[in-house]
C-alpha cells in the first residue's frame, strides 16, 4: 500500500539503525519513553529494538486506550447490557477487556446480552436507527484521534432524531497523562524511571495539532518527537531524540510532517469542543484519578447521555492483586517483570488490559518478543 | 486503538462522503472532518472518518530524510 510499504523499508531500518548508533554517546544511558501503543506495537513487530544499540531503552507508555480503561468502566457497560436490555456497542478492543467477577464484554455477550462489535460510531447509529424499540449505547472509548468521530454520531443522532440512541462517554486526553507522568513520584523525585524525552503521538497529533506539548518539553526540560506509526518514522524519530539530548535541547519536533501540523484538524477540534467538555477527574488504570484528563457529553447533549438517560453511578474496582499493570502502564516494570505474565495471562486469557489490545505492552512482547528473551543454543 | 490508514479518495458520493480505495478495497467513509478533501487525495481514515489529509510532498521529503547518513 502507498505511504505504508515505504515506511517498513528494512535496508533503510538499518541504515537509520547506524545512524543512531553512530551518533550515541557510548559513556551515557538514554531512555525515551513512546507514549502511544502503536509506536509499542511497531517496536515488538517489527523488532526495532534489535536495532538499537544496548544503551538506548524504550520505555512503553499508557496510550493504549483500552489498557488504561479501569474495571469500574467497563462494568458500568457490563451493567447496561445485563440488567437494562440495551442494545450494547462498542470497538472491537474493548470486546475482551475483564472486568468485575470474572467477566468482560464477549462473556456477557455468551450470557445472552446483547453485545455488538462495531467498526464505527455510524455503525452504532445504523444500529439504533433499524432498531427504533431498542435503546442503543454506544461504549465509545479512545483518545483524541477517536473522539471527533463520536462528537459527530452525537450530532448526526440530533440531526435524525435518533431518540434511543446514547453514548457512554470514555474518551481520554492525550498531554494530560503526559503531564501526569512527568509529574509522578517515580519520574520527577525517585527518578527510578529515567525519561530523556518522549517519542510523540502520531494520529492523536493530526487532529490536536503539535502545539499542545510545547508547554510541557519547555516547562520538564524533555524533548517530544512527533512520529507516525511505520517502523521507520519511530527509528528516524529516536535519531532525532538522540539528537537533542545530545545538543542540550528540549523541543517538539516533528517527524510526522505528512500528517501533522502545528494546529491540527481545526475542524474535529472545533466539533469536538461544540459537543464534548472535560471532565474534572478520571480515573486511569495504573495511573489512578488524573484531574481533567478526560471529557464527557456537554448539558446541550444530556439527552445522548448514557451517564444520565440510565443514571450510571462510576464504582472504582481494584486490579487482580498480583496483576503488573499499573506499574508497567507507569513504566517502573517490564511485563516480563509481573508472575503472571505468559502464564496465566496470555492474549487468550488476559487478566490484565495490557494483554488484551494488540498495542497492550504485555501483549506486543508475548506475540513478537518472548523469544528474544531466550538465549539461542546451537542443537 | 489509533489504528489509521492512508486511502486515496476515488469517487466523491455527498457534501460528507466519500469512497476511498485501500490497496484494492473500497469503502465509503465520511469526510465531515476534511471537507476540502478532492478526488486523487490521500486521506488518514480511522474508524469510518477521513481524520487528516496526507501531503504528498512531506511524505517524499521524510523519506529522503531516511537514506541520510550520518557524518
Amino acid at each position: 500500500m502507498k505511504y505504508v510499504d515505504e515506511f517498513r523499508d528494512g535496508a533503510l531500518a538499518r541504515r537509520i539503525g547506524d545512524n543512531i548508533a553512530t551518533e550515541v554517546d557510548p559513556s551515557r544511558d538514554y531512555s525515551f519513553m513512546e507514549f502511544c501503543g502503536g509506536h509499542t506495537h511497531a517496536i515488538a513487530r517489527y523488532g526495532v529494538a534489535d536495532l538499537l544499540p544496548p544503551n538506548l531503552r524504550m520505555i512503553h507508555g499508557p496510550g493504549c486506550p483500552v489498557c488504561v480503561l479501569p474495571i469500574g468502566r467497563v462494568d458500568m457497560a457490563l451493567r447496561l447490557a445485563l440488567d437494562r436490555g440495551v442494545m450494547l456497542c462498542t470497538y472491537g478492543d474493548v470486546m475482551r477487556v475483564p472486568a468485575s467477577d470474572g467477566l468482560s464484554l464477549i462473556r456477557a455477550k455468551a450470557l445472552g446480552a446483547d453485545i455488538r462489535m462495531v467498526y464505527s460510531p455510524l455503525d452504532a447509529l445504523k444500529l439504533a436507527g433499524a432498531n427504533p424499540g431498542r435503546d442503543v449505547v454506544f461504549f465509545a472509548i479512545g483518545f483524541e484521534t477517536t473522539t471527533p468521530p463520536t462528537a459527530l454520531a452525537i450530532r448526526q443522532a440530533e440531526r435524525d432524531g435518533l431518540e434511543n440512541f446514547s453514548v457512554l462517554c470514555s474518551h481520554v486526553l492525550t498531554p494530560a497523562a503526559i503531564t501526569h507522568i512527568l509529574e509522578s513520584p517515580e519520574v520527577h523525585d525517585f527518578r527510578t524511571v529515567p525519561i530523556d524525552g518522549f517519542v510523540g503521538p502520531a494520529h492523536v497529533s493530526i487532529v490536536i495539532g503539535s502545539r499542545p506539548y510545547e508547554g510541557f518539553a519547555a516547562t520538564y526540560r524533555k524533548p517530544v518527537v512527533i512520529a507516525g506509526f511505520e517502523p521507520l518514522d519511530v527509528m528516524q524519530a529516536i535519531l532525532m531524540l538522540v539528537r537533542q539530548v545530545n545538543d542540550g535541547r528540549a523541543e517538539v519536533e516533528n517527524e510526522f510532517t505528512r500528517a501533522v501540523t502545528r494546529d491540527g484538524n481545526a475542524r474535529a477540534q472545533a466539533m469536538t469542543a461544540d459537543v464534548l467538555e472535560v471532565r474534572e477527574t478520571f480515573e486511569w488504570r495504573g495511573l489512578g484519578q488524573v484531574p481533567a484528563s478526560a471529557l464527557m457529553i456537554r448539558e446541550r447533549y444530556a439527552a445522548f447521555d448514557a451517564e444520565k438517560r440510565f443514571e450510571l453511578n462510576y464504582r472504582a474496582v481494584a486490579d487482580h492483586k498480583q496483576c503488573e499493570c499499573g506499574a508497567i502502564l507507569r513504566g517502573v516494570k517490564r511485563p516480563t517483570e509481573c508472575k503472571l505474565f505468559g502464564n496465566v495471562c496470555t492474549p487468550d486469557t488476559p487478566m490484565g488490559s495490557c494483554m488484551v489490545s494488540s498495542e497492550g505492552a504485555c501483549a506486543a512482547h508475548y506475540s513478537y518478543g518472548r523469544f528474544r528473551d531466550i538465549p539461542v543454543v546451537a542443537a | 486503538m489509533c489504528l489509521a490508514l492512508p486511502a486515496r479518495v476515488v469517487e466523491l458520493v455527498d457534501m460528507d462522503h466519500a469512497i476511498v480505495d485501500l490497496g484494492g478495497v473500497r469503502k465509503r467513509i465520511s469526510i465531515a472532518l476534511v471537507p476540502e478533501v478532492r478526488v486523487g487525495d490521500y486521506v488518514i481514515v480511522h474508524v469510518g472518518y477521513a481524520i487528516g489529509m496526507l501531503d504528498a510532498d512531506e511524505a517524499e521529503a521524510t523519506l529522503k530524510l531516511f537514506a541520510e547518513m550520518s557524518s
